[in-house]
């Protein structure tokens, strides 16, 4: 199998979760749509890995995946607090960060 | 000729290090300076006894005077020039100035007119500000102006000289300004100070010259390499000097603060135009001979100014009222005929001098004089309110006589010897300036005597319930010693030739010689002064207890000072005005008008811009979709190309 197969879906899961992030306000799917592009990222990084037969793109997955581990629980923890405080788990409600 | 006598001037002195008495020479700037610190810091405490400290100082530095003369005369001729080093006030390099004190005759005049004619007002006033609450005050500034004039004269090179001519004009200014609650005091001494800026600038300058010309600041230096420096050397300097002594001396045009200058106390008034301050002018050009005789065109640029403020002080001093104005006048006339004989040279130079110390005498005396009469008459200045004050102030009347009949210059009175001689000097030089210093001589015996009929003689014109008196000891025997001097300072000096010889080895001295006899002269110029009494006499037979309103044009000319206020304002103040206003509103409307739009177009730019914190994530998400797009596509473009 050529790299292009995995590349275009990592293009693919790549654009669903950019639409995410921009189109839906749910916090919690806004949360799982840059999930969604962190991975696209990853099977990027393992296709050139394998691609080029060097081990440095596997790595960078990895760390990737520890780093979006450590966002998940801050991420989450930040939703529920915006959660309890306003009653709405949208990304809209807490905007007070403005001009 | 001119040149010969110079150098015959020059190669006689030979400086001298200080040996003996002359060591102590700087005694006579450092005690007035003391007394007047201890005066200014702890005279509340000293009370009654202020006055006295200062006095005290005063009578020291007159004894240490006269020692010193004595000690000089003592001395060979030759080695009159006494160089007293006290230490070395700075150097850069060869350049080194010196604090070192001058004795020569021409300084030792001055340190015997200055401490004599000083302390004798010094005592004059204990009486005259004995109800003033600021006494110490007053006799600290005095102790200090004469501090500072004797610096002025001792000093050796013009950089230390300046040091004490501004000391000179900072006492001026305090005492002009003295009762400073009056504010028309308080704009005098302004005025004075301003004005003698202007002086003091040219002072300033002309030892920057001297710096970067010869390197050096010292009179001897510049004496001697004058004669070989660029030909434009002696003309700027000498110009500038006539700066600086028109300002210190009221000459023309920097005149206007003299009359201004009557708001200090009287003695101040007495101190400022017999002693300190106004002589400094005549000094420095006198003392500044070798740089005059090289420029032709300097010298006769004093002369013209010394002619111009000689009628023009005369002509004021004729209108004036106020009898302290009338003085003040006088003193600006009397100072252009010694700038007269200053800037005739060799053949003038004693002769400046010598009026300069007759004049320090009869001035004074006059000045203290009016001061008497002031004090009789409850601080009246208007001559018009007086008359008839031979009567009940005979002291004063016949002490202020011995000064009339000496600027009259009536012989054998102190004025007749000095006056003649600069009147001879005037007409060996040209016929015109000596008939224009003839003319001189004719109106100060014109309003000299307008002055003393209005006020001694007449109908009493003082108000009913005033009791004019004598003044007191304290007052009466300065004004008398003062009116001794008057009468034989100038025949003591003059005769045997004494001044001449005393002052020849450093100004150098020619013979007048007249284009008539002299004889001719005396009669001639005697006449003309007579001439002007008789008009004043004539004409002030009775007088009116008001000014009379319907005079002449010259007449409302001269008590408008013939208009150099007037000119100032217009000419110098008005534009300078305009000038800075107009300066004003560039910066208000354009320096500031730029700042402020550039202030303004970041704070527009910045207003907008802010617009795009939304606080939507979304939004932000989107930025950064879209930018990270704009920037992949740059970076295929580039490495495509």
């Amino acid at each position: 199998m050529s790299a292009d197969a995995y590349l275009t879906l990592a293009g693919v899961l790549f654009s669903i979760g950019l639409a995410g992030v921009m189109l839906r306000r749910n916090s919690i799917v806004a949360f799982m749509s840059i999930e969604l592009m962190l991975n696209a990222a990853n099977l990027v990084f393992v296709t050139a890995a394998r691609y080029w037969g060097v081990i440095d793109g596997q790595i960078a997955a990895f760390i990737v995946m520890v780093v979006a581990a450590a966002e998940v629980v801050i991420g989450l923890a930040i939703i529920v607090t915006i959660y309890r405080t306003r009653n709405s788990a949208s990304d809209d409600a807490p905007n007070l960060l403005r001009w | 000729m001119i040149v010969s006598a110079e150098l015959v001037a020059s190669e006689a002195l030979v400086p001298q290090a200080a040996t003996g008495i002359f060591e102590f020479s700087w005694l006579l700037v450092v005690l007035p300076l003391l007394s007047a610190l201890v005066l200014i810091l702890f005279g509340s405490q000293l009370g009654r006894f202020a006055p006295w400290l200062g006095v005290a100082s005063m009578g020291v530095i007159t004894v240490i005077g006269l020692l010193l003369f004595f000690a000089m005369i003592s001395l060979p001729v030759s080695d009159r020039l006494i160089i007293d080093s006290i230490y070395e006030w700075f150097a850069v390099g060869d350049f080194v100035v010196p604090v070192a004190l001058q004795l020569d005759p021409l300084s030792m005049s001055f340190v015997l007119l200055v401490t004599i004619v000083g302390a004798l007002i010094h005592v004059y006033s204990v009486s005259y500000m004995s109800h003033d609450p600021n006494q110490s005050r007053f006799f600290a500034y005095m102790n200090f102006f004469v501090a500072a004039m004797l610096l002025l004269v001792l000093a050796d090179n013009y950089l230390l000289l300046y040091v004490g001519w501004e000391g000179v004009g900072l006492a001026s200014y305090l005492l002009i300004g003295f009762w400073q609650y009056k504010p028309s005091a308080a704009a005098a001494a302004k005025k004075a100070f301003i004005v003698n800026r202007v002086g003091d600038l040219g002072l300033a300058l002309s030892v920057m010259v001297m710096v970067f010309v010869f390197g050096g600041v010292t009179f001897e230096l510049i004496d001697t390499e004058i004669g070989s420096a660029p030909s434009w050397v002696p003309l700027v300097l000498g110009l500038l000097l006539l700066l600086a002594a028109c300002g210190k001396s009221a000459q023309f045009p920097l005149q206007s603060w003299l009359l201004d200058a009557m708001e200090g106390p009287t003695p101040v008034s007495a101190l400022i135009h017999a002693a300190t301050m106004v002589t400094a002018g005549v000094y420095l050009v006198v003392r500044s001979a070798d740089i005059y005789e090289l420029s032709n065109f300097a010298s006769n640029a004093v002369l013209v100014v010394a002619l111009i403020s000689l009628l023009m002080g005369a002509v004021i001093g004729a209108a004036k009222d106020d009898i302290k104005k009338v003085l003040a006048g006088s003193t600006m006339s009397q100072i252009g005929y010694m700038m007269v004989a200053a800037a005739l040279g060799p053949i003038g130079l004693v002769f400046a001098i010598f009026h300069l110390i007759t004049h320090g005498f009869f001035k004074s005396n006059m000045f203290l004089g009016a001061g008497s009469v002031m004090h009789a008459l409850h601080d009246e200045v208007n001559m018009r309110r007086y008359g008839a004050l031979r009567k009940v102030m005979l002291l004063t009347f016949l002490t202020f006589g011995a000064g009339y009949l000496a600027i009259l210059g009536v012989p054998p009175f102190a004025g007749f010897f000095s006056k003649d001689s600069i009147v001879e000097a005037a007409f060996s030089e040209s016929l015109f300036v000596g008939a224009l210093t003839t003319l001189g001589a004719g109106l100060t015996g014109y309003y000299m005597t307008r002055l003393f009929v209005m006020t001694f003689f007449g109908k009493p014109r003082w108000p009913k319930d005033s009791h004019p008196h004598e003044s007191g000891p304290l007052m009466t025997v300065p004004m008398i010693l003062l009116a001794l001097g008057s009468v034989f300072a100038g025949v003591v000096l003059y005769s045997g030739k004494r001044f001449e010889q005393w002052l020849e080895p450093v100004t150098g001295f020619i013979e007048p010689v007249l284009p008539f006899p002299k004889l001719w002269l005396e009669v001639m110029l005697i006449s003309v002064v007579f001439l002007g009494a008789a008009i004043a006499v004539w004409q002030y037979r009775s007088v009116s207890a008001t000014t009379p309103e319907k005079v002449s044009v010259l007449t409302k000319a001269a008590r408008a000072d013939l208009y150099g206020d007037k000119f100032n304002e217009s000419v110098l103040m008005r534009p300078g005005w305009s000038l800075s206003e107009s300066l004003a509103r560039f910066d208000t409307h354009g320096v500031d008008g730029v700042v402020n739009a550039v202030g303004a177009t970041a704070k527009f730019t910045s207003w907008r811009l802010r617009r795009l914190q939304t606080g939507y994530i979304r939004s932000y998400a989107m930025f950064v979709a879209v930018s990270m797009v704009v920037l992949m596509g740059i970076l295929v473009l580039v490495l495509q190309a």
